[in-house]
């Protein structure tokens, strides 16, 4: 199975811009040394290789002329909460999100979508920094990451020194495979705000067999509940676009009024937010219908409980 | 020119030092440059479980990692646990189960069933199944593979 949707749109490179394009390979030991080797924007960056790999073997992967591989940089590891903001670093694995407390108990829809993830093989080895930068419609935590209004934290060389920006994870997607990433950046940490109290969230992903399926769609929900009203509304799809995609016609609806008569209102904005294609996972009707259905399952179970 | 890799590891308790191009997998390289077949390709893009190995006592397909990645790292392979307890007994129930026919998925279901049984001793055939979740069987239906992990989970703790 391909970690990229079939129809994505990015055709195999000629064979000498495959791994044949490779001049030399670099294992940095330190965040400056890793953008310094940046500097001309002349590396393909390499963390877990569950996408890369793949990629190369079918051709489908555009390799630089340098190999860096990302794993010995300290300051890419770990996942750190201050005050108001969760910070993970890109080498951070679906098996670490899986693991840690923080993440089971204040972004349980990030947690789940680690629990859905491929097998236990893959989620040691694929990294949430790998899984941004891929940027597949259907990445399973970018639709988490979304509810959670996610920011990328991206390092380049400027002056000798490392420079960093940041920008919404919303922003970051440009198409499928496609990202605001500078050839010359590192992307380095996600950082994560904390939840407002009493925000719960939930993603469901719907595949064709529990383990080792790509999404056919995804769902992320999150609200603050406030008897029947819903505050703080945030919705994201994923695998019904060309990016993933905050949901703001169906936030909107949910926002207005309250459950139950906010479930039809909000479908009918869901249908007019999503822009799905057909393609082997599944056709462009399919993931309408599983849309309206998975979503109006998630809404009932919120009003119910 | 594909440049020439120099990578150092511990391959089965052993220091080993070989040289890699920047595209190959560490499967590849443990069956076609070190010899060791014991970790088969089955579907080579990190379907199947067939190249399941150990890193740094983690489980990983070894057709999804580049071998320039084994470099510092600590790598099991199925040949290297001849005389571990745990996967001895997995053997034997394997065979006593009929959780064998082809065989050629069976060292990645071992090794991934001791992995799992390093972390839960007693697993639950639900577990059981959770844990084998990356690992296909075109022959056996997976029901001998349960039964057969349940009864080494028993022999073995
Ligand atoms: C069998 C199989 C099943 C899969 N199942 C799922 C699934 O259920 N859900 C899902 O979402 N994905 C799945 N994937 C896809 C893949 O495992 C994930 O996208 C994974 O998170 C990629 O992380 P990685 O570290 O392996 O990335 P790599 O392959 O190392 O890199 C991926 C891309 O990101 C770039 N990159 C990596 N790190 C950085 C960085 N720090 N800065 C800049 N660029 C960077 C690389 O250059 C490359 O282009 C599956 C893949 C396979 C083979
Ligand atoms: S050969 Fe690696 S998972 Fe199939
Ligand atoms: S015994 Fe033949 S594939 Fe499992």
């Amino acid at each position: 199975m391909s970690p990229q949707p079939a129809t994505t749109g990015r055709p195999a490179v000629a064979p000498e811009e495959g791994v044949a394009a490779i001049e030399t390979y670099a294992a940095p030991r330190s965040l400056a040394e890793a953008v310094a080797l940046l500097r001309t924007g002349e590396a393909t960056i390499l963390a877990g290789g569950t996408d890369l790999m793949p990629q190369s073997k079918t051709g489908r992967a555009r390799f630089q002329r340098m190999l860096m591989n990302v794993r010995h940089v300290p300051e890419l590891r770990g996942i750190r909460g201050t005050q108001d903001c969760v910070r993970f670093g890109a080498l951070t694995t679906i098996t670490e999100l899986l693991d840690s407390a923080l993440v089971k108990n204040r972004f349980n829809a990030l947690w789940q979508a680690a629990d859905h993830f491929a097998s236990e093989q893959l989620r040691n080895a694929a990294t949430i920094g790998g899984n941004i930068c891929n940027a597949s419609p259907a990445g399973d935590t970018l639709v988490p990451l979304l509810v959670f209004d996610a920011r990328v934290e991206l390092t380049s060389e400027v002056n000798g020194a490392a420079a960093r920006r940041t920008l919404p994870l919303a922003e970051f997607f440009v198409g499928p495979g496609r990202t605001q990433r500078r050839a010359t950046e590192l992307l380095t940490a996600v950082e994560v705000p904390l939840p407002p109290d009493g925000f719960f969230s939930e993603f469901y992903k719907f595949g064709t067999r529990p383990a080792l399926d790509i999404s056919a769609i995804a769902i992320g929900f999150g609200a603050v509940r406030d008897g029947q009203r819903l505050r703080q509304v945030r919705v994201a799809f994923g695998a019904v676009a060309p990016t993933p995609i905050r949901a703001a016609k169906t936030e909107a609806a949910l926002a207005s009024q309250p459950l139950p008569a906010a479930i039809e209102p909000a479908l009918a904005a869901a249908a007019a937010d999503i822009h799905p294609i057909s393609d082997i996972r599944a056709s462009a009707w399919y993931r309408r219908e599983l849309v309206r259905n998975v979503l109006r399952r998630m809404l009932n179970n919120v009003t119910q409980n | 020119m594909s440049p020439k890799i120099d990578v150092a590891f511990k391959l089965n308790g052993v220091d080993v030092r070989t040289t890699v191009s920047p595209g190959m997998s560490a499967l590849e390289m443990l069956r076609d440059e070190l010899h060791l077949t014991g970790t088969k390709y089955g579907c080579g893009e990190g379907e199947c479980g067939a190249c399941t190995i150990n890193v740094d006592g983690l489980s990983a397909n070894a057709c999804l990692m580049f071998a320039a990645d084994c470099h510092g790292r600590e790598i099991v392979t199925i040949e290297g646990l001849v005389s571990d307890p745990r996967t001895e007994a997995l053997k034997k129930s394997f065979v006593a189960y009929g959780a064998v026919q082809c065989g050629f998925c069976t060292p990645g279901f071992v090794m991934q069933a001791r992995n799992l049984l390093e972390k839960v001793r007693s697993p639950t055939p639900e577990q059981i199944r959770r844990g084998i979740e990356g690992n296909l069987c075109r022959c056996t239906g997976y029901k001998k593979i349960v039964e057969a992990i349940s009864e080494a989970a028993a022999a073995s703790s």
